[in-house]
């Protein structure tokens, strides 16, 4: 299935920005986290078609997965 | 006609009375710079030093912001910035509440950090910049860290506080002490060239939402750390919406947020 992966700020680095990314089917966020080798650790929001989800969502065809890191200082 | 009002009506100059004039009045009559600023603004007259605010900010919303309190924890990078233009606006009464001194890793970005000020209390030394600026003003400074036992009697009488802290548990703890209070809270957070900002209305819990995924630690500002701009810009972005709230005006960031990225200038709006 295609997923369209949009990435911010810190994540974009060595990475992309946006791409459409094919994925078997029953895929979950927390997979496309681990494929993109983004750390757990640093994950701030996560939204598929504007939603928030958590890592366990299952993606479907066609989906858009926006992924933004935590920003936390002051 | 009472004998301050006569007074004023004399000095008025197109409706503006001068700083001088304010200062002598509060000697002359035996009443604080803020006492004399309300009486000003109750006669429909404006202190001179907000003139350029008038095409914007009307007589009676200046006094509204004159009779408002807005409370801004934490001092630092953004709160530098916050303090210095809640001042500037006429924000009333100003709450500050940090724990921290001023290093020399602060000098980067902290507009209330110089050589001279290394080693000294954050509030103290944002209390004497805002009566540098703006001695109409009333400052409490309070040196301590926000907790739960005395968030409530800090915060309380607020009419809007600013979360300016720098960590992800002190931001969740702020959004529980604000709705408990019933108080709106404006959040900013920071990190290398991004920051976003969103504001909470007791009952939506952004930062919850926000947070959801936080699994301890810091975020993307420990590696990063934060420039001279980031701070200044998320900051403005705030004291904005503290203006909108006081004034009951224009559209709120409510239940959405910003992420501002500097590196590529994009601002992103997404749902909370």
């Amino acid at each position: 299935m295609k997923i369209t992966v949009k990435l911010f700020a810190t994540f974009r680095k060595d990475r992309f920005e946006i791409e459409e990314r094919t994925y078997p089917q029953g895929t979950t966020v927390g997979e496309i986290v681990s494929e993109l080798q983004l750390p757990r650790t640093q994950l701030g929001i996560l939204l598929v078609s504007s939603r928030h989800v958590d890592l366990d969502r299952v993606l479907v065809d066609g989906e858009t997965l926006a992924i933004f890191p935590l920003v936390g200082g002051g | 006609m009472t004998a301050l009002a006569t007074f004023l009506a004399t000095k008025a100059l197109s409706g503006l009375i001068s700083w001088q004039d304010q200062c002598q009045a509060a000697a002359d009559f035996e009443l604080t710079l803020a006492a004399v600023e309300g009486r000003i603004l109750e006669n429909n007259l404006l202190p001179a030093r907000y003139q350029r605010n008038q095409q914007m900010i009307s007589t009676p919303q200046q006094l509204r912001l004159l009779r408002s309190s807005v409370a801004v924890v934490g001092a630092g990078g953004l709160g530098g910035y916050i303090l210095e233009e809640l001042a500037r606006l006429g924000v009333g009464q100003i709450v500050i509440i940090d724990d921290d001194v001023f290093e020399e890793h602060n000098l980067n970005r902290q507009l209330l950090a110089s050589p001279a000020k290394l080693g000294r209390v954050k509030v103290e030394v944002a209390a004497e910049r805002i009566a540098e600026i703006n001695p109409a003003v009333t400052v409490r400074a309070v040196q301590a860290r926000l907790d739960k036992a005395q968030g409530v009697s800090l915060l309380a009488g607020a009419d809007c506080v600013v979360d300016a802290v720098d960590n992800v548990p002190s931001r969740l703890e702020l959004e529980e002490l604000c709705e408990g209070l019933q108080v709106p809270l404006v959040h900013g957070a920071i990190g290398g060239w991004y920051g976003h900002v969103t504001t909470i209305f007791p009952g939506d819990r952004s930062l919850a939402k926000l947070y959801r995924h936080w699994s301890g630690g810091k975020g993307i500002e420990q590696q990063l750390g934060n420039p001279a701009f980031t701070p200044a810009v998320v900051a403005s972005f705030q004291v904005a919406e503290v203006c909108k709230i006081l004034l009951g005006q224009g559209r709120l960031l409510r239940n959405r947020q910003l992420n501002i990225n500097l590196l590529d200038m994009e601002v992103e709006e997404i749902p909370l």
